[in-house]
């Protein structure tokens, strides 16, 4: 009866499975094999209904990293990367202001709370419609502090091609190897605070010899052969604050329901030992919203690596200052009918993702899976 | 067993105690003014404009009212979205519906139906719902090719469902995680089945359950864009498409994307008004635990 | 509660169902550009009264938006009775090349239509195979427009030549806070891109690029970059934000003096703002492309599988009969390619068009399909964005060949 029952619940999961495993595995591992092909490449395959595909190894790729004309692929990246910065300080900080404020007792806090989450509700297209009226060159709000008499502002919200902080694409690797030395050099001090000095001493040197590279100039890496700018795009700015009002809210609820959770004796005993009110957040009630923090980072950080129709109904699918690698995909796969480079563009921009998602999903189950 | 077990503590009720003075509390409000601003005025912004008459929209008169009230633009913009609302309705309701159902037996099984495996399964399966679309656009359309449902609503809505599950068996895993074993033990003792246990306990006490899943799904369908592009064709277009094209296109009048923007919005809208605490929840159970 | 939404969304699903007698014709003419098309539709439903025709439109600057879905929908097994395609390589070097298309030459047979267009024209819509499109107008790509008495106003003309417009028209004009060219979304960029590269490379060397015989690296076509730079010194600077007809009307209202765009801003500006030609708008062959005619066609074609495909054909031969042409052309501000087509119907600037047509050289636009291959053409948008970030000429072309390298143009 029960080995029966067992059975029969195994039966009917299996078609969830079943789905997920063609839909979730097949595909992406379909979508790696396009993207070691030539698809794309001859045009009488391109769009023939059953195209006949040659292996071309790791070609897409290369040409992704290193080929002249994927600088824009690379300043999709640098984009990316700008954006997802800007976007997780504002939402977070946003986010986090609005929570305390609304934790002080005040009035009308549901209406407060409504009005600051409904954004969330909304599909990216109407937000993007929407703010792409608001920061017209010359209406919107540039044109708000007429309002009170002021002069207009002339600021070219989405259409600027200003690009500012530029950098060599070729001083990535040393970038990534400081960021790399710090978080080994974090590593070293924590093992050395609980008495494991020998893995202290590994981190250590690991420390050592990424920041020796870094600091030479990565010897023995040449990404291109001649020196490359990439920078912020100014025109990120006008997104990021759309993405920023849609989706503030959520962090904002994130850490509403964290403060709530902050047992009201830590902070009356906090306030005891003579705590100002700012002590009692600076002390207490921060530090236990680290773990809040670090999953609103990871959910919005997956979020704007992904962002694509936000950008599609603010700035349009091809303008170039404001493209990352998600609408790239779109454009080289449907637009220039190179299916490969899509689908290289595509594996890539999941690594992104699953360099992000897989260790956070690791982590908060493995609690579970003890319990 | 009753809703409070279901409520895994997310709610956001106000704290009762802690007294806070002083003389800076008018700042506290001014923050929260200048907040209730910035997320509003855009709204502001889109109501006048969707009410003026098309001539009357320059950009250096933005923010003021319209002169005359020109509720003609939803009239317009209803005559041009009504199918593509239709199409929205029927996507959303019918993958939302199978999506949820799925999802409250994958729930049952994997919390109370431990099998070997299912700690590597589930992680596996909600992996799903972080990946980049893109990652399997080009594989899903060859496939809903082959099967004949390219290009037709029930594609779209296979498409949603299958990759609804992950975050819907994840609500229900965590919400059926919560109804003590004890109930099933003794329901099994009466001779229950697998799918009397869920039919006779788990079900009844999965209302709750099921309209956060149901919002959050709903929600998402009705606003997703990247397999509405790339799996419709004309008849088939939800909304998003639709009010993307006219307000990406070559409209010059910008009363109609608002007000087609207005009706985009509103059913996730008033959903969110009505239910707007079961909506909070769905989203505080997005982040993979809660 | 669910019995109900699951009863509600099969009574809504099932409403889906097929009409007796289809016809799904695809294209990218909303809005401005609707009625036109409407009014071929108007006359094909008249003769097939039992037929539904779906308009199936997506629109976008120059039918980018379009292509990309079209191109889902073929990959999806999915085609459209009909679809709307420039003559030229996005025909050839997409869809035929990839044996999408029916061959259309019984069609052209039956109807006289080898003999109603010109042979150049079916030249651009063939090859050994087949004719693979009808073609239902002609459009000029290198035309300048102005406003005559607003350039009075300011003491300004036509230029000749870009180097006197960079030197005297655009100083001059900006001087009196006038915005000197007007350009908007990325597109229109490149559409001003080839006005200038044929003004300063001349019909052959233009006609050598696309084909493979005069490198992109080539000097003259640096010189070609160094001087599009120098034109869009003379631009306005919020132009990724503005659609090709909010450029228009920056013309209209005063803002700017000039323009380069094709010829469907001729239909615009009489149909949609009902402005008269010759006196409320002035144009030009761009500067320095006098006596070429830098052309576009759209044409409509038979997609292998299309569904219902004796409604398709139909459908096509209206498109290339001289009632059709003359039906839609006038109200699309194009011209019709047929050399019956009654002139009478057309207004000022359509019968000037024509008659270009009929004495100018003839060179493709690169920008709207004929001259290169897709892949050539899309990654182009990518050429013009390293231009305009760098600045620099040598870039520009040094990454042109790269693509053209890269997607072997001209083979």
């Amino acid at each position: 009866m029960r080995t029966n029952d067992r059975l029969v619940a195994f039966l009917m999961l299996l078609p969830s499975l079943v789905l997920l495993a063609i839909f979730v595995y097949g595909f992406i591992g379909r979508t790696a094999w396009v993207s070691l092909t030539n698809w794309g490449a001859d045009a009488t395959q391109a769009l023939a209904l059953n195209p006949e595909l040659a292996f071309v190894g790791l070609e897409n790729y290369r040409k992704l990293f290193t080929g002249l004309i994927d600088v824009r692929f690379r300043q999709d990246l640098v984009n990316t990367f700008f954006f997802t910065l800007f976007f997780l300080l504002g939402t977070l900080g946003l986010g986090l202001g609005l929570a305390i404020l609304l934790d002080q007792k005040v009035r009308f806090e549901a209406v407060f709370r409504t009005i600051f989450l409904f954004p969330f509700a909304l599909a990216f297209i109407v937000t993007g419609t929407v703010w792409r009226w608001m920061l017209q060159p010359s209406g919107g709000v540039n044109v708000l502090p007429e309002l009170v008499g002021l002069p207009a502002l002339e600021i070219r919200w989405l259409t600027t091609r200003e690009q500012i902080w530029q950098f060599d694409w070729n001083t990535v690797p040393a970038f990534l190897a400081a960021g790399a030395a710090l978080a080994f050099a974090y590593a070293a001090w924590r093992a050395w605070g609980t008495g494991r000095r020998v893995r202290a001493g590994v981190h250590g040197i690991l420390t050592l010899g990424l920041a020796g590279w870094a600091a030479t100039g990565t010897p023995g890496v040449t990404l291109l052969p001649y020196p490359e700018p990439h920078g912020f795009n100014v025109a990120f700015v006008g997104i990021v604050i759309a993405a920023v009002w849609q989706l503030s809210g959520y962090t904002m609820a994130l850490y509403l329901a964290g403060l709530r959770g902050v047992p009201e004796e830590l902070r009356e005993a906090a306030r005891v030992d003579g705590a100002s009110e700012f002590g009692v957040y600076r002390h207490v009630v921060l530090p236990l919203l680290g773990p809040i923090t670090l999953s609103a980072m990871i959910i919005l950080g997956h979020i704007s690596l992904k962002i694509f129709d936000l950008i599609w109904a603010m700035a349009g699918a091809d303008n170039a200052t404001t493209d990352v690698p998600a609408l790239l995909m779109y454009l080289r796969s449907f637009r220039a009918n190179r299916f490969a480079e899509g689908a290289a563009i595509a594996i890539v921009l999941l690594l992104m993702v699953a360099l992000v998602i897989v260790p956070y999903l690791r982590s908060s189950l493995k609690g579970e899976v003890r319990r | 067993m009753s809703a409070q077990a279901q409520d895994v503590g997310l709610d956001l009720g106000r704290r009762r105690s802690g007294g806070r003075r002083g003389r800076f509390r008018w700042m506290i409000y001014a923050g929260l003014l200048l907040a209730t601003a910035f997320y509003l005025l855009p709204v502001y912004l889109v109501v006048v404009t969707a009410l003026k008459e098309p001539a009357a929209i320059t950009l250096a008169d933005t923010w003021r009212l319209p002169e005359t009230w020109n509720w003609g633009s939803f009239a317009t913009a209803w005559e041009a979205f009504a199918p593509t609302l239709r199409n929205s309705l029927v996507l959303a309701v019918s993958a939302t519906a199978g999506s949820a159902l799925l999802g409250s037996m994958n729930g049952y099984i994997l919390s109370k139906w431990r099998f070997p495996g299912a700690n590597v399964v589930f992680p596996l399966m909600l992996f799903g719902m972080f990946i980049p679309y893109q990652a399997i656009l080009i594989p899903l359309f060859q496939f809903l090719r082959d099967v004949g449902l390219y290009g037709d609503l029930a594609g779209l809505i296979l498409t949603h469902v299958v990759y609804g599950l992950p975050i819907t068996t994840l609500i229900f895993r965590n919400f059926y995680a919560e109804i003590p074993d004890e109930m099933l033990d003794s329901a099994k003792i009466d001779g229950a089945g697998f799918f009397g246990i869920y039919a006779r306990i788990l079900f009844p006490l999965s209302v709750s359950g099921f309209v956060v899943v149901v919002i959050w799904q709903f929600t998402q369908i009705w606003n997703e864009f990247l397999f509405a592009v790339t799996l419709t064709r004309q008849e088939t277009q939800p909304i998003t498409v639709a009010l993307a094209n006219l307000a990406g296109g070559e409209a010059v009048n910008w009363n109609l994307p608002m007000a087609g923007s207005i009706l985009a919005a509103l059913p996730t809208l008033l959903i969110y008004i009505v239910l707007g605490r079961y909506f909070i929840r769905g989203l505080l159970a997005g982040s993979v635990k809660g | 509660m669910l019995r109900h939404i699951l009863a509600l969304s099969v009574v809504l699903g099932f409403g889906l169902g097929a009409a007796q007698g289809e016809l799904e014709i695809f294209s990218w003419w909303a809005g401005d550009e609707g009625p036109a098309l409407e009014a071929l539709i108007e006359l094909y439903e008249a003769d097939h009264p039992d037929t539904e025709v779906i308009n199936a439109t997506v629109t976008g600057g120059s039918g980018v938006n379009a292509r990309a879905v079209l191109k889902t929908r073929m990959l999806g097994g999915d085609p459209p009775d009909s679809f709307q395609v420039h003559a030229g390589e996005e025909l050839i070097g997409t869809w035929v090349a990839a044996d999408r298309m029916e061959d259309l030459t019984p069609i052209f047979e039956r109807e006289g239509f080898m003999e109603a267009f010109p042979d150049d024209l079916i030249e651009l819509i063939s090859t050994d195979e087949g004719i693979w499109s009808v073609p239902v107008n002609i459009h000029r790509s290198n035309v300048l427009w102005f406003d005559p008495d607003r350039l009075d106003e300011w003491g300004v003309s036509v230029p000749n030549g870009w180097g006197e417009f960079i030197d005297e028209t655009c100083p001059a004009l900006q001087d009196q806070g006038v915005t000197p060219l007007v350009v908007g979304e990325n597109w229109t960029v490149q559409h001003l891109w080839e006005s200038v590269a044929l003004a300063e490379l001349g019909n052959d060397d233009y006609s050598a690029l696309f084909e493979g015989d005069l490198p992109w690296t080539d000097l003259r076509v640096v010189a070609a970059w160094e001087t599009f730079g120098d034109v869009m010194a003379c631009t306005n600077d919020d132009a990724a934000g503005l659609s090709w007809q909010q450029a228009t009307d920056r013309i209209v209202a005063g803002d700017a003096a000039f323009n380069v765009m094709g010829d469907w801003a001729a239909g615009y500006k009489v149909t949609t703002l009902g402005l008269e030609p010759g006196t409320d708008f002035g144009w030009a062959a761009s500067p320095g492309t006098d006596g070429t005619f830098m052309l576009l066609s759209d044409s409509f074609g038979l997609p292998v599988g299309a569904p219902n495909r004796a409604e398709a054909i139909q459908w096509l031969e209206l498109v290339g009969s001289k009632e059709g042409q003359d039906a839609f052309n006038p109200l699309k501000g194009s011209i019709s390619p047929r050399v019956d087509s009654d002139l009478s119907l057309y207004n000022a600037y359509l019968r000037s068009a024509a008659e270009d047509f009929a004495s100018d050289a003839k060179v493709g636009s690169l920008v709207h399909g004929t001259a290169a291959k897709e892949a050539f053409m899309s990654e182009f948008a990518t050429v013009m964005e390293i231009f305009l970030s760098t600045g620099s000429a040598d870039a520009a072309a040094n990454a042109a060949q790269a693509v053209a390298t890269q997607v072997g143009l001209g083979e």
